[in-house]
């Protein structure tokens, strides 16, 4: 869609802080470039993630949300990121079946050495959810007040 | 067995348990002030136990009352309980909010339970019934001049054609005799209009869906499922849901409900009998239910021994859509 051209979304990311935020970081040390559309949220563990922190960016705004952490095996907490990969799996598929487009809720597995893949995953999802448009899943329109 | 003699047996099992003092209270049902409503009933006394009955508007979910009992209750309590109902105690039982010994299940075979908006809608919506009895496979529905009968398997709940359970899955003693374990309904016809619908599609069916939603909460009320002290709807820092009744605000309701009963709702339909508004709550609970079942080969509350799926994982569990 043209429209969507000068469209910059805005997407929630939600990093464990062991894994995918120390990706981040090293990304950013080593001057990878990639698109400035997320907003990073650091969280202990992908399995700290309860369903209602997407539903919250969705609602207050997020073009997209994306959930990044350790990858099976590595977890800090050696396991939470495996609760969280059942969970999410349940959310996505309700979220999808409810109408969310499957563009707009994200997750990968990006461990702190993964600076280029963390480069090319922010891409791949800003690109995703720009080409999406503004979301309108839960958000409420409020009125004009005079 | 009839209805009639059921309800005769569920009266003498309980006078027998209160008599012996082997519970403190049997929670069964009572009929209505008005027909159609059978309503919970906390018998004390063997005298009281003289108005539990049994019939096919036994909507409510026992399993509610056993973690909302009065305050200061503790003791060992009788419950009537069908196969939905059965199955949401051995829930309860896994979560640890209850031990299998505080416990005496009265078991009974379900027979279908019915649905009173359905039956008004096939009387007729103006009519005022006064009655409704069932005589095997039919009901008398009755008002003031005339009568009609209706058969029961087309009034029943939409859930209870799709059960998988109708029979209770633990019980300590059995009133009349178990049935065949399902109405022949599939399970997974609950998910599939919308499943049917394009993706651009279904977020307007789900707002229509809910849109006559009056956050009552009467959904989350009647559900086994929902014991939280403080529920999310009425966190204020941060609040997870906005109280109104914008499209926004009752969607987030419902999905996060229907989110928490993910792996442990057992399609009671509690949810939908107690909705004043007659909305298809189900549609969600039932893709979750589907879902939990495609992806980790779980039904809740069937068995004793088996895991909750969301608290456990596995190294190969299904995993394609991350990146």
């Amino acid at each position: 869609m043209s429209s969507n051209e000068s469209f910059e979304p805005r997407i929630a990311a939600f990093f464990c802080n062991w894994c995918t935020y120390g990706g981040a970081d090293l990304a950013g040390v080593s001057r990878l470039q990639y698109p400035p559309n997320i907003r990073a949220i650091r969280i202990p563990c992908t399995g700290r993630l309860s369903p209602t922190f997407v539903l919250q960016a969705f609602r207050q705004g997020a073009d997209g949300v994306w959930i990044s952490g350790c990858h099976p095996g590595d977890c800090h907490y050696i396991e939470g990121n495996l609760y969280a990969r059942r969970r999410f799996t349940v959310l996505k598929s309700l979220l999808e079946y409810v109408g969310l487009e499957p563009g707009r809720l994200h997750f990968s597995w990006i461990s702190s050495a993964e600076a280029t893949k963390f480069q090319q995953t922010v891409i791949e999802v800003t690109e995703a959810v720009k080409a999406l448009g503004p979301s309108k899943f839960l958000r409420k329109e409020i009125g004009m007040v005079a | 067995m009839d209805n009639q003699a059921i309800a005769q047996g569920i009266r003498e099992a309980a006078q027998r348990l209160l008599a012996e003092g082997l519970v403190d209270c049997v929670l069964g049902y009572e009929a209505g002030t008005v027909p159609m409503r059978e309503r919970p009933f906390f018998a004390y006394t063997p005298e009281e136990a003289l108005r539990l009955t049994w019939s096919g508007f036994c909507c409510n979910n026992l399993a509610n009352f056993l973690i909302r009992r009065p305050q200061g209750e503790t003791g060992k309590v009788a419950v009537v309980a069908q196969g939905c109902v059965s199955r949401n105690i051995v829930g309860l039982i896994k979560e640890h909010q209850l031990s299998r010994e505080q416990v005496h299940v009265i078991g009974v075979a379900s027979p279908g339970m019915l649905d009173r908006d359905k039956v008004q809608a096939a009387v007729g919506a103006d009519k005022v019934i006064s009655a409704a009895h069932e005589e095997g496979d039919e009901l008398l529905v009755e008002g003031p001049g005339w009568q009609e009968r209706l058969e029961r398997k087309k009034v029943m709940r939409d859930n209870c054609y799709t059960c998988v359970q109708r029979n209770p899955v633990i019980h300590n003693e059995l009133i009349g005799e178990e049935s065949e374990p399902t109405h022949g309904g599939v399970i997974d016809k609950v998910a599939a209009p919308w499943e049917k619908l394009d993706p651009s599609e279904r977020l307007a069916a789900f707002g229509e869906n809910y849109q006559d939603c009056i956050r009552c909460y009467a959904c989350r009320d009647a559900c086994p499922l929902c014991y939280c002290h403080v529920c999310f709807v009425d966190e204020a820092k941060p609040q997870w849901c906005g109280k109104t009744q914008d499209e926004a605000d009752v969607l987030t309701y419902h999905l996060l409900r229907a989110f928490h009963c993910a792996g442990r709702c057992t399609d009671c339909g509690a949810c939908e009998s107690a909705c004043p508004q007659g909305i298809k709550v189900r549609r969600l609970t039932g893709k979750i239910e589907k879902d939990v079942r495609e992806f980790y080969g779980y039904a809740p509350g069937l068995d004793e021994e088996s895991v909750p799926p969301l608290s456990v994982h596995k190294p190969d569990d299904p995993q394609g859509f991350i990146k």
